[in-house]
């Protein structure tokens, strides 16, 4: 154990690349997740209410990329982030 | 081999060798090149559309009139109704800015997207503040804009403690920024994708030959899908910017 700490003290530089490559993964995965799940619910309740009512397909595809866009943004904050970490 | 493969720095994707006043803050890069070319692309199309304006459109006025009458149907009309159409020039000169400016990303020579540096965007974005802000003041009055887009209607009054500092620094500090990095990191990501694919298809291709089929068919496919997501990006921000504009013009009730 002690060994081990001692190897990594050596290498501290190596460790610090490689923890903040694994911190920037950690960050963009997070950020990831709740506009992942986000996007699915806006398109998915899009696409049932265009097939309910084909004639308001128009006004649901604007506010459904409204509505991508807003949900999208919190992902693209991850993905900035991840590359000034 | 391919295990080998080394990801260049982001450093090295985005800035590129200065051409002309080098080590100078105005140092003239491609970066500068593709603005430069953006906005006189944008000048001479709607010059030449509009030189000898015929009745009957053809040619060049056609497609000038087909993307006026996009900006207008899906833009403004959609969200800021009737009421709206004084804007329709600034939105649609700014779709076509915003687009050749991305659409510089998949042209060969070129292949960065301008707005992969976040000077434009933020520029933009500051400038879209500005004009929801003095729009909202204008037609509603400095107090009564500060508390249309304070104070969201139907809100129980105890919640108010907690809903008036949230919805001020949504209206007033997170949209510019959401707006400008929404544009510049989906462009960015996109350039770092095609980048990606690009480099496994040349080492792939001198390691083994075959194996860069399957990395060069998806990187074929991505760039069809960046031109989509060129104009695609562009529609967003012009039509945010109709919905900015529209809800400091008239606020819900």
């Amino acid at each position: 154990m002690f060994r081990f700490f001692l190897l990594a003290a050596q290498q501290a530089g190596e460790l610090q690349t490689g923890l903040k490559a694994v911190g920037r993964g950690i960050v963009y995965g997070g950020a990831a997740i709740g506009p992942g799940i986000g996007i699915g619910i806006v398109v998915g309740n899009a696409i049932t209410a265009m097939a309910r009512q084909p004639e308001s397909a128009g006004m649901v595809r604007t506010t459904m990329f409204l509505g991508i866009a807003f949900t999208e943004a919190l992902a693209l904050f991850g993905f900035v982030l991840a590359f000034i970490l | 081999m391919v295990l080998g493969l080394e990801f260049p720095p982001v450093s090295h994707l985005v800035n590129w060798p200065e051409i002309w006043f080098k080590d100078t803050p105005f140092a003239f890069t491609k970066v500068t090149l593709i603005y430069v070319l953006a906005v006189l692309i944008t000048i001479t199309f709607f010059l030449i559309a509009g030189h000898k304006a015929k009745l009957v459109p053809s040619g060049v006025q056609n497609v000038a009139e087909m993307s006026l009458d996009f900006v207008r149907e899906s833009v403004i009309m959609q969200t800021m109704g009737s009421q709206g159409l004084g804007w329709l020039p600034f939105l649609t000169t700014m779709f076509f800015f915003i687009f050749f400016i991305n659409i510089f990303e998949v042209i060969p020579i070129f292949q960065m997207p301008g707005n992969a540096r976040i000077a434009v965007p933020l520029i933009l974005a500051i400038t879209v503040w500005f004009i929801y802000n003095i729009v909202g003041i204008r037609a509603q009055g400095f107090g009564h804009y500060l508390k249309n887009s304070c104070v969201p209607p139907g809100v129980p009054k105890a919640l108010l403690i907690l809903v008036v500092p949230i919805e001020f620094v949504s209206t007033f500090l997170v949209r510019p920024f959401s707006l400008a990095i929404r544009l510049f990191a989906n462009m960015l990501a996109g350039h770092f994708i095609l980048v990606t694919f690009a480099l496994l298809t040349a080492s792939l291709w001198s390691a083994t030959y075959i194996g860069a089929i399957l990395p060069f068919g998806l990187l074929v496919a991505l760039t069809g899908f960046e031109v989509l997501v060129a104009g695609l990006q562009a529609f967003i921000f012009a039509i945010l910017t109709a919905v900015y504009i529209g809800g400091s013009m008239s606020p819900e009730h």
